[in-house]
Order: C-alpha cells, then structure tokens, then sequence
C-alpha cells in the first residue's frame, strides 16, 4: 500500500532550468531559456502557448534530439531520478522510442514512405526487446489492433502513402507506445487533422494512456485540448514558462495576463461571438526577446518596470506558480484584477 | 508490380516505332538518292538500279517500313557497302565490347559515387567533404580523353602495370573503365550527397531517431533508401550516355567497340552500318529507360501506377 502510494507521488520526470539555444551566424537563438516542471507519475502535463515559444525544442530536448546548430546549452533533466544530459549517447538510444516515446505533429511526413507500417513498428521490437523480424510482426499487429486499424493484417504490410491522416497518427501511436513506454511525449499530435479526427486520436490517446499507465507531456496551442485531456498546465510564452498550475485552478483562476488572454481567444459554446478575440501582436522573435517581461510589448497592463525588469515564475499559494509583476509585492501599479480588467470573467460566468 | 512492369513494358511499343521509323527515315532524309548511296558511289547506273530493285526502294514507303521493320525484327539489317557482310555480323560482337564498357564504367561510377556522396553528407562541411566535393568537380570538368591519355602515361608507359591499349584481359579494361566511369562517379557523388541532405531533414528521419535506431541505421536503412530514388535516374541516364558516348575513349585505347565502329562508318560512308548501329543505341536506350522505370518504381512506394 505504502508502495502505491509512493508511486502516486513520484515524479517521473523533472525539468530544471532548462536551456536549449541555436547558435546562428546571426547570434544565438535563446529558443528555451529557463524552463522548469515535472510530470507526476501517471498524469498529464500540457505545455501551452502559441507558435515559435519553444515547445518542440523543449520536448526534443528531453529527448536529446535538438540538431545542430542547436544545443541545450545548461539546466538538468531527471528522468526516474536519472540525469538524461549526462547520458551517452548509447543509452539514450536504449531510453529512446523504450522509455520515452514521442509522437510528432506531421502523420503525413513523420513515417518513412519506402518500408510498410508492420516493418516500421516491428523496428522498436527488433531495437529493444531484440525480437525476431517474425515476432516482431506479430508484435506489431496486436499494437496495430490497440490503437483500432482496421484490418489491421493487411495494414500490416501497407504503405504510409495508402493510409488517410487519421490512420498515419495512429500507427505513429502505435509505434511510440510499442515498448510500452513511462513516459509519452506528444507534440500537438492532433493539430494536422481534421476536428473529428482530431477528438477520436485524442481520445485513443487518453485511454491508452490511462490503460498503459503512462505519464504523458502534451504539446498543444488548443486550451480546449488541455482542459479535456491534461492534470497541469505549463503556459510557454517566448522560451519561458509564464505559469503553471494544475489544470482546474488554471481554468477557474487565471492570473497571468497572458493565460487569460489565450483563455479569451477559445471558441466557446456558451455564449454568442462576433468573432474570436486575439491576443494583439506577435511573439517576439527568440534572437530579439525583449530584456524585461517578454510579454511586455503585447500586455495591456504593461508598465515601465515591466519592460526593465524580468518578474520570476513565483509560488502564488494556491498551486499556481505566475511570471508577472502584478502578483508580487513590488508592483508600482494600480490594483488589477487581471481577469476581469482583460475581459474574461464576464464573459465566463454561467 | 507485375502489372507496372507489363504495362511500362507496352509503353515502350510506340517508342520503338517512333525510333525505328526515325532511322527508317534516315535514309531517305539525308541528301541523295538511297540506292546511289548503298550502292556506293563508284557504281554505274546499271548496279544503282539493281540496288534500287534489290532493296524495294520502288516500293511505296509504308511497304518499305513494313519490309525494314519485318527484316529487322528477324535480325536483317542489310549488309555493309565496304566488307559485304551481314551488318549484325558487324556490330554484334563490337556491340557487346561496348556494352561491357558502359556497363564496368557505370558500376565503378556507382560505387565510387555513391560512397563519396554518403561519406560527404554525413560529414557535411568536414574538410572530408570538400576534398570530396572539389575531386568531383574535377572529375566532371576533365575531358574524357584527356584523363584517358594522362592514365595511359602514368600507368602503361612510367610504371609499366597496365597495357597501353586493347580489351579482353582483367588489365586492359581498368585504365578505360576509369576514363569513362570518372564524370559519372562525380555527378552520382554530387546527387547522393545533395539528395541525401535533403532526406535527412525529413520528419521521418527524426522518427526513426525518436525510435532509438542506430545512426548507421538511420543513414543506411531510413535515409539512403529514400536518397536513392533521384539518383536511380541519373544513374540510367549515365549508362545510356556511355553507350552512345564512348567514341572517345574507345578511340584513345584503341578498343573496338561500337562508337569507333560507327565512326569509321561514317568516314567510309558506309551508311547500312550507321544505321544499324544507330537502330541498336537508340533501342538499348529504350530498354535502359525501362529497366529506370521499374527499378524507381521499386524503390519509391508513393508511386502508384497500378
Ligand atoms: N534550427 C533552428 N535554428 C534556429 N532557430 C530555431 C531552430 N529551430 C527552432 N528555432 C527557434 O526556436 C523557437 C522555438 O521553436 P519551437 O519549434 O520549439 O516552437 P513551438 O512552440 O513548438 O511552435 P509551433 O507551435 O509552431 O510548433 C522558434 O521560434 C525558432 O526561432
Ligand atoms: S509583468 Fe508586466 S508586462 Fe509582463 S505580464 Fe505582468 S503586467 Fe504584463
Ligand atoms: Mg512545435
């Protein structure tokens, strides 16, 4: 029982400080600059935030893929409370595609056109339980039925060009969870399919996680994805993390600008929109971050001590960690109430 | 893949006639009477009208194609004016001596080029790769006969290890062999290299990294296979060059294929072997071409022609 217990609150894997960089005969690229979070045991952590924070490079990162010119530059990454930065890269193979897997945002390009689906799940068999080519199929087509092919004997021997969008996500799946991972990296595994397809892969996704007892990181801009499918949130903006928290509290109680002004920009169902509100202007390139708060030039309550001074991602008390200078004592603004002065508790009550 | 390969291999039908009509036409295209010509120049006017009977050239023209295309189907391509023979006596074992050439060329092109080209990609920017890179603009830009001669001399006449000129033995066909199969080694190592690059960005790629394969295997099984589709191409298009293109060569080691053969046909104006040969090139082109086809067609799943 103890056991359990422990295991309920074991963290799998835990990012610290983490700085990955591109260095550019234009300067370097600071495209993670400082990330910190952990995934409990079982659960699902989702990293939000628009195109170019630095998402992917935080997940390929984890899995020791970034290319160069990249680098991950400094910070740790303890995975079962073993450093994956001090790996060889020997064994980070034997971690790879075994321990942790991870899917990709393209079922169209991410599988190799020249072998067939069996051939291409059967290689994380051959790879890491050391099977048989035989065995191996065999192996395969059990995760082919899993992740619900149909046919999935004939599939077996299919081509990635002779299956739809929806079914390429799938054999990605079923390749990633071959070895039955610990720990399932998805990068917006449903962003390149249409809406229906979209909530079935998610929802396969879901169950297999529950199933498997997998802990999972998901890489998503949609908010409606986290709040259907992840127990915390990290919101990503600019190479950071802006705040964090579990994913009720996120919801019910946004305190990062923003968080609240992603939270605005969802589609809702519950009340009429002329249309969807953005958040005004653009990410900042990486190899030119504003030396204060990065939001800095896009956030309305925005003032001079915002643009001199970065604010730290602080423990507010109540399970949210937040980056902004209007959640710490030395804010030398009026009193905001950053929901209801963006907008977005009005609109929110039921 | 069965049914492709029929199917590529019906495709080549109105290839075949277009390029035996063209040659058909040959004879009748070039300036001067037909039977004038096969009957040689010195012939009096009574032997230029047996030719003219003899070959059916009163014939109306379709009959006279359908004549040509039926002899030569059965491997009668008229006889040559100097010698009298049979013009597929002629060519036929000329022709295989030029086959083995472009054929031993290509393969060393193949080998060497592809090798080359893999060892540059993956260590792109490496002084390794420009060496490489510079050796093949090197080898593409250097005239064909002259590296043939410069061989000759370093290796027949200083050293003394290979002959001088000649085919048949393992030793007289390395020096030629190289001369020919050089511009192709360089062009084959420029497109693997190039093609491999691209490959190796895919996302597929960094799947299979994701995967936790090897990085011998992710070059050897998921890049290179993929890399090699374009370079099937050139490597096609390569034998055909050589076989037409191998004059050069053949002349400087003084070897008896099918490209000298057509050359002192011309000179001789000994035009039933022109047009034989010309028959034999562009046919053997036809079928390179397929044997192209097919193997792309191996190689590439996404095409589906089926
Ligand atoms: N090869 C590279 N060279 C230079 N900069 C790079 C490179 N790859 C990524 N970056 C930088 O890193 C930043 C973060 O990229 P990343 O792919 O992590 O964004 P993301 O949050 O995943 O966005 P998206 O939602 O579009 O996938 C990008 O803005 C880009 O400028
Ligand atoms: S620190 Fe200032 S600029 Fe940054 S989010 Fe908070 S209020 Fe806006
Ligand atoms: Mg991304």
């Amino acid at each position: 029982m103890d056991n359990l217990k422990d295991n309920d609150t074991k963290t799998i894997i835990k990012v610290d400080d983490l700085q990955t960089s591109f260095f550019t005969h234009k300067g370097e690229v600071k495209a993670v600059d400082g990330v910190h979070f952990d995934v409990p045991a079982g659960k699902t952590l989702g990293i939000v935030g628009e195109s170019g924070s630095g998402k992917s490079i935080t997940a390929l990162s984890i899995m020791r893929l970034i290319e160069a010119p990249g680098r991950v530059k400094g910070g740790s990454i303890t995975f079962n409370g073993e450093d994956l930065l001090a790996k060889s890269e020997a064994e980070m193979r034997r971690i790879r595609g075994n321990k942790i897997s991870m899917i990709f945002q393209e079922p169209m390009t991410s599988l190799n056109p020249v072998y067939t689906i069996g051939d291409q799940i059967a290689e994380s068999y051959q790879i890491h339980q050391g099977l048989s080519k035989k065995q191996a199929l065999e192996k395969a087509l059990g995760m082919l039925e899993l992740v619900g092919i149909p046919s999935p004997k004939a599939r077996l021997k299919a081509y990635p060009h002779e299956l739809s969008g929806g079914m390429r996500q799938r054999a990605m799946i079923a390749i990633a969870l071959a070895c039955n991972p610990e720990l399932l990296i998805a990068d917006e595994p449903t962003t390149a399919l249409d809406v229906t397809i979209q909530a079935q892969i998610l929802g396969l996704v879901n169950d297999l996680q529950k199933d498997l007892g997998m802990s999972m990181l998901l890489i998503t801009h949609d908010l409606g994805v986290v709040a259907e499918t992840c127990d915390y949130v990290a919101v990503m903006y600019a190479g950071k993390i802006v705040e964090y928290a579990d994913v009720n509290t996120l919801f019910a109680n946004p305190k990062h600008p923003y968080t609240v002004g992603l939270l605005k920009s969802l589609p809702r169902h519950d009340i009429d929109q002329e249309e969807l509100e953005v958040i005004r202007g653009m990410v900042p390139r990486p190899d030119d971050l504003p030396n204060g708060c990065r939001f800095a030039p896009r956030c309305p309550f925005a003032r001079e001590m915002c643009v001199e001074r970065l604010p730290d991602l602080e423990d507010q008390g109540d399970g949210n960690q937040v980056r902004c200078w209007i959640h710490t004592d030395q804010w030398d603004g009026p009193e905001v109430n950053v929901r209801d002065d963006y907008g977005y508790s009005e609109s929110t009550q039921s | 893949m069965f049914i492709y390969t029929v199917r590529r291999l019906i495709q080549t039908i109105p290839v075949m006639i277009g390029v035996t009509l063209v040659v058909f036409l040959m004879m009748h295209l070039i300036p001067g009477d037909p039977a004038q010509i096969i009957a040689g120049e010195s012939a009096n006017e009574q032997q230029v009208e047996q030719t003219r009977e003899r070959l059916g050239l009163n014939d109306p023209l379709p009959v006279q194609y359908g004549t040509f295309v039926g002899n030569a189907v059965t491997g009668d391509l008229g006889n040559s004016i100097r010698s009298g023979r049979a013009v597929t006596d002629e060519i036929g074992a000329r022709f295989w001596v030029t086959v083995e050439l472009a054929f031993y060329s290509t393969l060393l092109s193949i080998f060497i080029g592809l090798i080359a080209g893999i060892v540059s990609a993956t260590r792109r920017n490496s002084p390794l790769d420009m060496i490489i890179m510079i050796t093949a603009l090197f080898g593409l830009s250097m005239p064909n006969f002259w590296l043939g001669l410069m061989l000759i001399q370093y290796f027949a006449l200083n050293i003394e290890w290979l002959p001088v000129s000649g085919w048949g033995t393992p030793q007289s066909i390395i020096l030629p062999v190289i001369t020919l199969g050089t511009a192709g080694a360089a062009i084959i190592a420029r497109m693997t290299r190039s093609s491999m690059l691209e490959v190796i960005h895919q996302d597929y790629i960094r799947t299979a990294r994701a995967k936790g394969v090897k990085e011998r295997y992710v070059v050897y099984k998921h890049a290179l296979r993929n890399a090699l589709i374009p370079v099937v191409t050139v490597v096609g298009l390569q034998f055909g060059v050589l076989l037409g293109g191998a004059v050069l060569t053949e002349t400087v080691f003084a070897i008896n294929g099918l490209g000298r053969l057509v050359v002192e046909a011309i000179g001789q104006r000994d035009f039933p072997i022109v047009q034989g040969a010309v028959l034999i090139l562009a046919l053997m082109f036809v079928f390179v071409n397929f044997i192209v086809d097919i193997s792309y067609r191996f190689l590439n799943k996404r095409i589906d022609l089926d």
